[in-house]
């Protein structure tokens, strides 16, 4: 049962960088970028790559993610530049990428349990809490710079950026950019720890980043004081403790996917019918935000 | 200041449907006064606003503001000297940013956007100092997401962010249009404070007469383009305007 929870929670903080990534995307640029589904395998491939020639572990890491970064900016120039719909640019990002995966080594499947891995400097678990940790207090701090709040502001109301003398469009391409390489990034290190990269690796997985993005909305809904990339490192997690509780249960592992989906769809549906909801439509739009100001 | 010379404007171009809007359309708009645009729905007073900021392209002519041709320069590029209040009061802000937040960003405007911490400790009495004069209690509300705000509340912040930096030249695009009475006063009380304040010369779109002779300086009536009344809000009175007006939505329908 420990070793269940170890695993668990290494998987969890694993799915959590993916939805840190997916988060810039789907919540704050307001995006659907299913690219997420090939630069997930090509974070690993791009990492198999690297290690088969020599290079080391971290190093390799590194490039998976800012490899990853060029695939958020191929489709990021799709729609920025070429007016593509976001969601066929992810689509077309996404198929580019399925045939440059099975290029990068030549193989659907690369085994990688004779090469070193980033997990080898030390506990499995305690490294991925540094890295996790790492992203998740460099993502604030950078959502809490001028650019940051830029990109905020971009999937908020791109008219008020232009207003600012911005081009909108350059900050879609920063978010895509961080927001695929985290993907990327993310791939990679499930790569070393499952000992193989697969070109099917990537499948469904936006469903399970969105999953955890919306488990995390549920917890920080519960307090005001947790963060978003808190809260969605906690609904990675949250979400990964109830696939492995649900296979312990005795289900097949060929319905997870489902599962996945009818979590996401429960999630959704608590997020959109819940108490706290018609709690909130109690105080009309701000009011009790409002209260002190002066009536107009 | 702002000067719009042989504007032309079609919509629909080699389409059964084309619409020639603006032909050879010329306005000079002085500086430090307030302008109004009124007219019926469709004579073009939005795209005017549109073209002017640079969110519509032109097919020929210039716009000129301060003696610089700004007609290639793109909308934001043109940002930095033209401020805009829109009619949807959310349009001039970022909803799900604080107050806070709103101000320091709209306080970087002309700079160049860096990785250092957006909101500082030093600015944030420069921007309540700021808040404190609307009178709205908005100064007390600073961690506030805007979109938790009224309707006349992000609009007064809008305007005070459109108009921190002087601009040379402010659009008002119908910006109390939406608004309840009460607060349409309001806000165009502080916008005169703040025009008159600040000198900045301004471009006002409103379908409402008593405003437009009330606080603006001239005003143009448009009707398909053309312009049809240009007087000083002192030359005309309101009775006058609104006959005019009448005549002309008669002739209209008619």
């Amino acid at each position: 049962m420990n070793l269940l929870i170890v695993t668990s929670l290494e998987q969890g903080l694993i799915l959590s960088i993916l939805a840190m990534g997916t988060f810039i995307t789907y919540k704050i640029l307001d995006i659907a970028d299913l690219s997420a589904e090939g630069s997930f395998p090509f974070g690993a491939f791009i990492f198999a790559k690297f290690i088969s020639i020599g290079i080391n572990p971290i190093i390799s890491t590194l490039l998976a993610f800012l490899f990853g970064s060029l695939a958020g900016l191929l489709t990021s120039i799709l729609f920025t530049k070429l007016k593509i719909k976001p969601l066929l640019s992810g689509i077309l990002t996404m198929t580019i990428l399925y045939s440059i995966n099975l290029n990068i080594n030549g193989k659907a499947n690369i085994p990688l349990f004779s090469y070193s891995s980033i997990f080898n400097l030390g506990s499995t678990l305690f490294i991925l809490i540094i890295i996790v940790l790492f992203i998740k207090i460099i993502l604030d701090q950078f959502l809490k710079t001028e650019t940051g709040y830029l990109l905020i502001a971009t999937g908020d109301n791109e008219s008020f950026i232009r207003s600012l003398g911005e081009n909108s469009n350059k900050y879609k391409i920063i978010g895509l950019m961080i927001s695929n390489g985290l993907i990327a990034l993310s791939g990679a290190l499930t790569a070393q720890i499952q000992g193989f990269a697969d070109i099917t690796m990537g499948s469904s997985i936006i469903v399970v980043a969105l999953a955890s993005i919306i488990i995390g909305d549920v917890i920080k809904k519960s307090s005001s004081k947790i963060k978003n990339t808190t809260g969605v490192i906690m609904g990675a997690v949250f979400y990964r403790f109830i696939g492995s509780f649900v296979l312990e249960l005795g289900l097949d592992p060929t319905n997870l996917k489902a599962i996945s989906a009818i979590i996401v769809i429960l999630f959704i549906s608590y997020n959109n019918l819940s108490i706290g909801n018609l709690r909130f439509n109690k105080t009309k739009g701000g009011t009790k935000y409002a209260e002190n100001s002066q009536s107009m | 200041m702002l000067k719009i010379v042989n504007l032309c404007k079609n919509f629909n171009i080699n389409t059964n449907n084309e619409i020639v809007l603006f032909n050879n359309f010329n306005l000079n708009v002085e500086k430090n006064k307030c302008t109004t645009i009124i007219g019926s729905n469709g004579c073009g007073k939005t795209t005017l606003l549109n073209i002017i900021g640079g969110s519509a392209s032109i097919d020929s002519g210039k716009i000129i503001l301060k003696g610089k041709d700004i007609s290639k320069l793109k909308e934001e590029k043109r940002a930095n000297y033209i401020g805009r209040v829109h009619q949807n009061p959310s349009m001039g802000v970022s909803p799900s940013l604080t107050i806070i937040e709103n101000m320091a960003l709209a306080d970087r405007k002309d700079t160049q956007f860096t990785l250092k911490k957006l909101v500082k400790k030093e600015d944030i009495d420069k921007h309540i100092a700021l808040l404190k004069n609307l009178n709205l209690g908005l100064e007390n509300k600073l961690d506030t997401k805007v979109k938790f705000l009224s309707g006349g509340q992000k609009q007064a912040l809008s305007l005070l962010m459109a108009t921190m930096k002087y601009p040379d030249l402010l659009l008002l695009d119908e910006h109390t249009a939406a608004l309840d009475p009460k607060t349409s006063k309001l806000i165009m009380t502080k916008t005169r404070e703040l025009i008159k304040k600040h000198s900045i010369t301004t471009i006002m779109i409103s379908h409402n007469i008593k405003d437009a002779i009330e606080y603006s300086d001239r005003i143009i009536m448009l009707d398909s383009g053309k312009i049809i009344l240009d007087k000083a809000s002192t030359d005309i009175t309101e009775k006058e305007l609104i006959e005019i007006y009448l005549t002309k939505l008669e002739h209209i329908v008619a």
